[in-house]
């Protein structure tokens, strides 16, 4: 005897594969956002308390990194300027602008500007900016143009797969150590050789061991 | 709260005859753990099969039972939720830098050196500070009573700093009051006291050595001339000073040279364990205790002692004695050497070791030591100057100095007289600072009932304590990383104490409340101990010479000048050693704790969960009982008794410690306290209110009444048991000379071919660790010093009953030979970093991985907590976060934690690291300058710590480092080497130094494995 409607075969085909398709497309969907800029701020613009533009300082004027990121090159952390490092010029230039009142209210009241953190990794993972910076990765290899930028954002994804792109090929990325620095440096048409020369010249050695970054 | 378990109280009870039958049955030394595992009781066959025996458990142990359906709908959540928490993102976070630029650099930890006190005696200290936050203790190699080691205690202080339970403000009658409010009634009532020539008033510090304190209270005299100055320190020196008057008519200090020694003689003297000098003297006499061949001269220790401590663990040769038997002992030795002591009647074994200690150190005239306990009375210190200058030690073993504390008087009579006075009403105010008289002065006063009859009692106190709490005032006092001060160290090397925060709560230090009393306005430390150094050093040069003691940690020609003096004749013959043995009935001994002191750090939690070194209990004290008189009196581990003395009564559980002499009741001080703070209130039971005036370290007549009841301990010595294999090797001095490979005989350990796999050829560095298991003296102070490095979690005594502490570094104790004379033996037992781990192969989600230069590594972010690792670790090193350990709460807590390490979350596994945030360090800052990475440049907390010296690490690739060298030594092996995991950390078997007169007629006891 015929219980179900022959209807229910479509029905029940569609409850299998629809599922699968949903089971898969779900995965999918986790997957990309997980991977996209709305969870890894790539490239997203970040708002700052206050509107301090890497382009006018660090492009236009010229001012070196290492004038407000001071221990870039001997710690872990590049450094955070304090309020008094701004008020060192400030106190003279645009001394009454609007845009510096967060920044007079920081210098007058003796309490800290509060920066978003743009690069921003997570807390399992310990980044030495100093080794870095002796072993000839640009400042731009992973922060980009800061020098074009009104607005910070995050240049790389900062995924794991990134910081190993160039751990296990570091001479498509490294250079010499005198243009580290340089904002405008372009990789020359032999970056390969010129990559594998500062290998050895430089001891560079990347690891590629969990222990390097996590521990 | 204590477990009670009903389960463990039936497996509890344990056959004596049985286990030795079983010792004696067994041919050769073997090594066990504890009487359980000799009598194979349950208790130890489920530790034995299971690392986790409880596990199953579990479950019901929180819910009522759980049916399997409820059992999968929790497991299906937790799949999807954890499932779920791997998709957040990562909230914003700021950076705040400075307004104006710190004077440190942020991210750059710094280095200040100081120090701390202990009983009044300073230890140098170097503290590191990240940020402004003080995160790690070192010690100082340039302070003498420190060489760059720190104890326990200097090492867990850390933690006391940043305790939230710390007191935070000043309190009048337990109401908070304000310091405005304080020093108002505080002057007035100074004023009508020096209209008094200060006839009622007291002040009680503890011991005191710091020049400063002693000039604050030159003044305080000079303002008041009739009051008075006492001192109270539960564990002073008073038997020792008094001993020296005895001897030679004036105070004298002594400083032993363990390291020039060849024969030391200690009766009851645990002069590695404890004092303001073990340090030193556990590395000087670890440097002659390195075996260098088959031509070596080893040195010998005697130890006769009435309960098992630190030093008998690591004697050549130990006799358990009671307290009451060491003056006829030390009174037999003497006359055996031709001394003029009266000659006591000795058992012949007893006979037999006085025998053979007075021949040997015949033969090592000049070159030996005879050291007494502080708990023995000054005529057996005496006798110790007597037999020391008749073998003519002093000048060259034992030094002797000017005395270092301000007062070498009688604390027990100071704090007597103090507490008539209070009681006569005589005293009007007290100043108590940084003491704690109502819970650890001497019974009989019973201080905190003669406090009421002090109208005006101000206490200052890291704690409100007991003291506190009975006090008029109460003011929080700084911490000794918040308070300037000065500090004199056990041979008179002065240390500026320098702090390293603000104090957190406005604590006050001693000095300063001091000056305040003297008529100081407005004292500041800084101000005081500046002024007091320039009246010594004059105001030429002064800040010169300030800057080079506050970065050295030691002030230049401070040592104590030597002090000679003539012995008295009666120095030998003042020993009463007639008393009969038979009359004392049961003896009961008090010792500080070996983990929490006096009492002082009741409240630490990496103290508390320490294990001892000898019982490896946590969180509680025992009655220690010898397994003969447990026998005898019926009792097992765990049950509580009332331990009696005439009408004091103290009930505790007790605890079997083989080695503990027969008739001796081992007491413990510094529990039961009752206003500790959070960690330490109601834990254990307090030995105080046994301790009297007329007996302050032992006590004859006792009587033990079993109470019924029985107490659970969290207990670690099971955990990680590896039964049946070669674990720990030792041998005797005679073994070591015929070959000194001889622990590489014990068991089987493939060649490097003997694999299916490829060998991995390491090309870098290949980083390994060889601990000398002959310089190690269990004093776990790199247990606490890996658990401060590397934000290791306290779980609790529930926990840990369950086996889940979590030092990544453990302290396995191993017993071999007889059951009432036991031998100790230590093996740190941390991550092997096997080359061929058995954990990696096992992980599904490749969380714990090989890295290129050895390193077994634990990848946190990765580990989902399977601990299938764990099960397959033969060396049970793995330690699970079963719930949330670290503290993610409490604020000053955060302070602590080292910033280059990840604080773990629940869920995960971890274990030791070889410390890889310092090999990371250290070789970054080798790669900047270009250079290669030194040997010694990177080095573990637990190496750093080490008093003994007996951790060293490195880089086995590197044919001239110290490890590589420790690893050519022919006493190396490897634990568990049969299995073929080549571990990276190997140990050097030990080697002791037995008399063969003591042991005619014995099968050989050398040559051992576990």
């Amino acid at each position: 005897m015929q219980v179900f409607h022959r209807s229910t075969n479509v029905l029940s085909r569609v409850t299998l594969f629809g599922g699968l398709f949903l089971l898969v497309g779900s995965i999918y969907l986790l997957a990309t956002i997980n991977r996209s800029p709305w969870v890894s701020r790539q490239g997203v613009a970040r708002e700052q308390p206050i509107q301090f533009s890497h382009k006018h300082h660090a492009g236009e004027l010229g001012i070196d990194c290492r004038y407000c990121h001071t221990t870039v090159e001997e710690l872990a952390y590049a450094g955070m300027p304090p309020t008094q490092t701004c008020i060192n010029c400030h106190a003279q230039i645009w001394s009454d602008s609007p845009y510096l009142a967060p920044l007079r209210a920081s210098w007058r009241d003796e309490k800290p500007i509060e920066w978003v953190k743009v690069y921003d990794l997570p807390g399992y993972v310990y980044f030495d900016h100093s080794v870095h910076v002796a072993k000839g990765v640009g400042c731009t290899s992973c922060h980009g143009d800061v020098d074009e930028q009104n607005v910070l954002w995050q240049e790389p994804s900062l995924h794991m797969e990134w910081c190993l792109g160039c751990h296990r090929e570091p001479e498509k990325f490294v250079r010499p150590r005198d243009e580290v620095f340089n904002m405008d440096w372009e990789p020359p048409a032999d970056q390969l050789s010129l990559g594998l020369e500062l290998i050895r010249l430089n001891d560079i050695d990347p690891r590629e061991d969990c222990g390097a970054c996590h521990r | 709260m204590p477990v009670i378990d009903e389960n463990d109280l039936a497996e509890a009870r344990i056959d004596l005859d049985t286990i030795r039958r079983r010792i004696q049955g067994t041919s050769g030394p073997t090594y066990w753990r504890s009487l359980d595992q000799l009598a194979e009781s349950p208790e130890f066959e489920k530790w034995l099969h299971a690392e986790f025996p409880r596990q199953a458990a579990a479950l019901p142990e929180n819910t009522s039972g759980i049916a399997r359906r409820e059992f999968l709908k929790l497991l299906g959540a937790s799949l999807a939720f954890a499932g779920a928490a791997a998709c957040t993102r990562q909230p914003t976070e700021k950076i705040v830098p400075a307004v104006k630029a710190p004077e440190d650099t942020p991210g750059r930890p710094l280095s200040f050196a100081t120090a701390m006190t202990a009983g009044g005696y300073g230890t140098g200290l170097v503290v590191e500070s990240h940020e402004g936050r003080p995160t790690k203790i070192e010690g100082n190699p340039e302070h003498p009573a420190s060489r760059g080691a720190t104890d326990v205690f200097a090492q867990a202080s850390i933690l006391t700093l940043y305790d939230p339970d710390r007191s935070q403000m000043i309190r009048r009658v337990n109401e908070v009051a304000s310091w405005d409010g304080f020093t108002a009634e505080f002057s007035t009532i100074l004023e009508a006291q020096q209209r008094a020539g200060g006839e009622g008033l007291r002040v009680l510090l503890g011991a005191v050595t710091s020049p400063t304190t002693r000039s604050m209270l030159e003044q305080l005299r000079a303002r008041f001339p009739r009051a008075r100055v006492d001192f109270w320190n539960p564990s002073n020196r008073d038997h020792a000073h008094a001993g020296a008057l005895l001897a030679y008519g004036e105070a004298i200090d002594a400083v032993v040279h363990p390291g020039a020694a060849d024969v030391i003689l200690s009766f009851d003297a645990d002069f590695l364990g404890g004092g303001p000098d073990h340090l030193r003297h556990i590395r000087e006499w670890t440097k002659r205790r390195r075996p260098t061949g088959s031509d070596f001269e080893g040195t010998r220790l005697y130890v006769a002692e009435s309960t098992y401590t630190t030093t008998g663990s690591v004697a050549d040769e130990r006799l358990p004695i009671r307290a009451a038997d060491v003056a006829r002992m030390a009174a037999a030795v003497a006359h055996r050497l031709g001394l003029a002591t009266p000659p006591p009647d000795l058992a012949e074994r007893e006979s037999r070791w006085a025998d053979a200690v007075a021949e040997d150190l015949t033969r090592h005239r000049g070159q030996s030591a005879v050291l007494m306990g502080e708990n023995q009375p000054p005529e057996v210190h005496a006798l110790g100057w007597a037999v020391n200058e008749f073998l003519g030690n002093v000048g060259r073993t034992i030094e002797t100095i000017q005395p270092v504390a301000a007062s070498t008087g009688s604390q027990w009579q100071s704090i007597t007289n103090l507490g008539s006075d209070m009681r006569a009403g005589r005293v009007d105010t007290l100043l108590l600072l940084e003491t704690n008289p109502v819970y650890d002065a001497p019974a009989d006063l019973t201080f905190g009932e003669a406090l009421k009859h002090v109208p005006n009692a101000i206490h200052l106190g890291l704690y409100d304590d007991e003291t506190g709490r009975l006090s008029r005032w109460h003011v929080p006092a700084a911490h000794y990383l918040e308070a300037w001060g000065d500090i004199r160290s056990a041979n008179g090397t002065v240390t500026l104490q320098q702090p390293l925060i603000a104090p957190l709560y406005q604590g006050k230090s001693s000095i300063e409340i001091l000056a305040l009393a003297a008529g100081k306005a407005r004292p500041s430390g800084y101000d005081l101990v500046r002024e007091h150094w320039t009246g010594v050093w004059g105001g030429a040069d002064f800040e010169r010479r300030w800057e080079r003691a506050l970065h050295d940690g030691v002030v230049p020609d401070t040592r104590a000048p030597e002090r000679r003096a003539a012995l008295r004749p009666e120095a030998a013959t003042a020993i009463d050693s007639r008393t009969s043995p038979a009359a004392l009935g049961l003896e009961a001994t008090y010792r500080m704790h070996p983990t929490v002191g006096d009492g002082t750090f009741s409240n630490n939690g990496w103290l508390q969960e320490c294990p001892t070194p000898l019982t490896k209990l946590t969180w509680d004290n025992v009655v220690l009982v010898a397994p003969s008189t447990a026998e005898r009196l019926a009792l097992a581990n765990g049950d509580v008794v009332a331990v009696e003395g005439g009408p004091r009564v103290v009930e505790g559980p007790v605890w079997i410690l083989p080695g503990q002499p027969a008739g001796s009741l081992g007491l413990q001080l510094g529990y039961g306290r009752t206003r500790a703070g959070h960690v330490g209130d109601g834990r254990g039971f307090d030995v105080y209110p046994l301790r009297t005036t007329d007996a302050p370290w032992f006590r004859g007549g006792m009587s033990v009444r079993k109470t019924g009841r029985t107490m659970s301990l969290a207990c670690t010595q099971h955990h990680g048991t590896l039964e049946g294999r070669h674990v720990v090797r030792s041998g005797s001095l005679d073994t070591y000379r015929e070959d000194p490979g001889f622990a590489q005989h014990m068991g089987h350990e493939p060649g490097p071919d003997d694999t299916l796999y490829p060998n991995y050829e390491y090309e870098g560095h290949a980083w390994g660790m060889a601990i000398d298991l002959n310089a190690c003296v269990g004093c776990n102070a790199c247990l606490v010093a890996c658990q401060s490095e590397n934000n290791i979690p306290v779980v609790g005594p529930e926990q840990v009953a369950m086996g889940r502490e979590m030092h990544w570094l453990r302290l396995d104790r191993y017993w071999t030979g007889d059951l009432e004379e036991p031998e100790a033996h230590y093996q740190p037992m941390l991550c092997q970093h096997c080359e061929r781990a058995p954990c990696e192969v096992v992980c599904p989600v490749n969380a714990t991985v090989h890295d290129s230069e050895g390193l077994n590594l634990m990848v946190y972010n990765r580990c989902v907590g399977t601990r299938y690792c764990s099960n397959n670790c033969p060396y049970k090193v793995r330690r699970f976060n079963f719930y949330l350990y670290a503290d993610w709460e409490t604020e000053s807590l955060k302070l602590q934690r080292n910033p280059d390490v990840t604080v773990r979350s629940r869920g995960v596994m971890e274990k030791c690291t070889y410390c890889i945030q310092r090999i990371n360090q250290g070789r970054n800052a080798a790669r900047k300058d270009g250079r290669p990475l030194e040997d010694g440049e990177v080095v573990t907390a637990c190496q750093q710590v080490c008093p003994a010296d007996a951790i060293v690490f490195g880089d086995v690739n590197d044919p001239e480092s110290r490890v590589t060298k420790a690893k050519a030594d022919p006493r190396n092996y490897a634990v568990l080497a049969d299995l073929n995991t080549r571990p990276r950390t190997t140990y050097l078997a030990s080697v002791k130094n037995p008399n063969p007169d003591l042991h005619e007629g014995e099968d050989d006891s050398s040559g051992g494995d576990g």
